[in-house]
């Protein structure tokens, strides 16, 4: 049974490289529009915090929406295609970055904040130089977290004609292909793994950058043992 | 320098903070704040850099109202030490000394070396812990940092609000010496906020003492311990007046300088030196006379020698100590 999955990913390797290469450009494009408006926000409601429950819960109920009824929403006003998923994973992608830059910066101790008020630096430069540092690590989580669940929900942006690997789960959905079900939903998995473990390791860099006691994973390790 | 005109400051929720303060910080000179906590000493202080903006009154800086100049400028050339210190946890020793340069936008080369000269200044070796995370430091090292941190861009006024509050005793009578030597050294306006009266006579020229919200007497150490004008400021300053009184006097203030008494005294300096021509009981010329009573009451001795650099310079007799004792 083993064998029948390696022959199928043997024979449609370029087509599986092509959808990979889609879903990747999918959640990379989705990502340039949601990390500033997430990190905006963030800040926003760090600063004037009686909009913080308001906004916080919007990003909350965008998540409970069904991925395909929203898609199915968009379609009427913005096509089939990439742009209706891209506006709904936009969407899906709020809640971690928006709450884990309103923690990371909240979360900066007070003291820092008042030296930094007595050393005579402006709200924007203690922002820039004290809370987004020591918060940067919190934020990168919070994408690391957003990454993953985008790169689950956008196969089924493959539905309304987005393309990447879910083309191939629908198709194989109609065709009762499980060989192409099955690759296709390891290769998503894969690249969810991939990108998590990525982004963790930028995360620890930060952390190191801040002088945090962190336990390095190996990737970490081999990595800075490499710079170093 | 520093003047209080007046002033009262009122806070949103009608709290008065402090009534009707005015004093004067002269130049170069170090002035304590001291009080019991809430007595308005700290909002006093924040008065200065404007974290606080009077009610009424007015504070003037080098003869300006703080209020005509603006916060950044103002905030930027006042160096400030908070009790937690406040560091920069996410940079290193190095950056967090260099902040104030750096928002003042001194070149890269004048910070670096100002860096190294401040981290020596506060004992802390440049190569050791310019890198350094403030995490990997004790509480002493960290409190170093903030006071270097602090006077980074060579600020003409230094405020230090309870600045070795946290320390364990040791520590904190370690760094109350070493910065009396740097405020020699550096000579910059110092405004210091302190609950211990102790403290406040080590470390200051003048001290003011506050009861809550009003500022009960304004005066030098030695007239606030001869002559404390109400009796919050007689049970503050506490039972052992006298004691308190010769620690604020050093050994060399009342010394005979041994080449003036060379032949008279000859005898006495001689009773404090063991046959194999070690000197056993000595006093430093820096030594209070507090400390030079203990060792007299140690040794049994009538006068002792004052040595410096191995060096016999001057003698003290138990007597002196005696006179100022009793009043005199």
């Amino acid at each position: 049974m083993i064998g029948s999955y390696i022959e199928f990913t043997l024979d449609n390797w370029q087509d599986l490289l092509q959808l990979l290469i889609e879903h990747i450009e999918l959640v990379v494009q989705t990502l340039i529009i949601a990390l500033p408006l997430g990190i905006s926000l963030g800040i926003f409601i760090a600063y004037y915090q009686p909009a913080s429950l308001s906004v916080l819960w919007g990003a909350g109920v965008a998540m409970t929406i069904p991925s395909l009824a929203l898609f199915g929403l968009l379609v009427p006003f913005l096509g089939i295609g990439n742009p209706p998923v891209i506006v709904a994973l936009v969407l899906y992608a709020q809640l971690p970055i928006i709450r884990n830059t309103y923690i990371g910066l909240t979360g900066v101790e007070k003291d820092m904040i008042e030296a930094g008020e007595g050393v005579g630096m402006t709200r924007w430069q203690r922002l820039r130089q004290i809370q987004i540092p020591v918060a940067l690590p919190v934020i990168t989580a919070g994408v690391r977290n957003a990454t993953v669940i985008l790169i689950g929900v956008a196969t089924v942006g493959a539905y309304v004609g987005a393309g990447g690997l879910g083309d191939y789960i629908f198709t194989g959905i109609y065709q009762a292909n499980t060989e192409m079900i099955v690759v296709a939903t390891v290769v998503v998995s894969l690249l969810a793994l991939v990108f998590d473990y990525g982004l963790k390791i930028i995360e620890q860099f930060l952390q190191l950058q801040n002088g945090e006691d962190v336990a390095l994973t190996r990737g970490t390790k081999a990595i800075t043992k490499v710079i170093t | 320098m520093i003047k209080f005109d007046n002033v009262t400051k009122i806070y949103a929720d009608s709290t008065v903070a402090i009534r009707d303060i005015s004093f004067e910080v002269a130049e170069g000179t170090t002035t304590v704040l001291v009080g019991p906590s809430g007595c308005g000493k700290t909002t006093t202080m924040k008065l200065v850099n404007r974290l606080e903006d009077p009610t009424e009154g007015a504070v003037y800086y080098d003869g300006t109202n703080t209020q005509e100049i603006g916060v950044t400028e103002l905030r930027r050339d006042i160096g400030y030490v908070i009790q937690e210190i406040g560091l920069f946890n996410h940079m290193t020793v190095g950056e967090n000394v260099a902040t104030v340069p750096k928002l003042k936008g001194w070149d890269d080369g004048q910070i670096d070396d100002r860096v190294d000269k401040l981290l020596e200044l506060m004992a802390l070796s440049p190569e050791e812990y310019r890198d350094q995370y403030p995490r990997e430091l004790s509480g002493g090292q960290r409190q170093r940092v903030g006071v270097a941190r602090a006077l980074a861009a060579d600020p003409d006024v230094l405020l230090m609000d309870e600045p070795f509050g946290a320390l364990d005793p040791i520590t904190r009578a370690d760094l109350q010496d070493e910065f009396l030597e740097i405020q020699a050294e550096i000579n910059t306006t110092i405004l210091f906020v302190t609950h211990s009266i102790d403290e406040a006579l080590k470390m200051g020229d003048k001290i003011v003492i506050f009861d809550v919200g009003e500022l009960v007497q304004y005066d030098t150490p030695r007239n606030i311990l001869e002559n404390p004008n109400s009796e919050f400021v007689r049970d503050f300053v506490g039972e052992d007046i006298t004691l308190k009184k010769l620690s604020l006097i050093n050994v060399d203030e009342i010394m005979r300088p041994t080449n003036v008494i060379e032949d008279t005294t000859d005898q006495d300096s001689k009773t404090a030196v063991t046959n194999g021509g070690e000197v056993m009981h000595h006093l430093a010329p820096g030594d209070s006379l507090k400390s030079a009573l203990s060792t007299f009451v140690e040794s049994d001795i009538q006068s002792l020698p004052v040595v410096e650099d191995e060096e016999t310079i001057g003698v003290i007799d138990r007597d002196e100590i005696y006179e100022i004792y009793n009043g005199g």
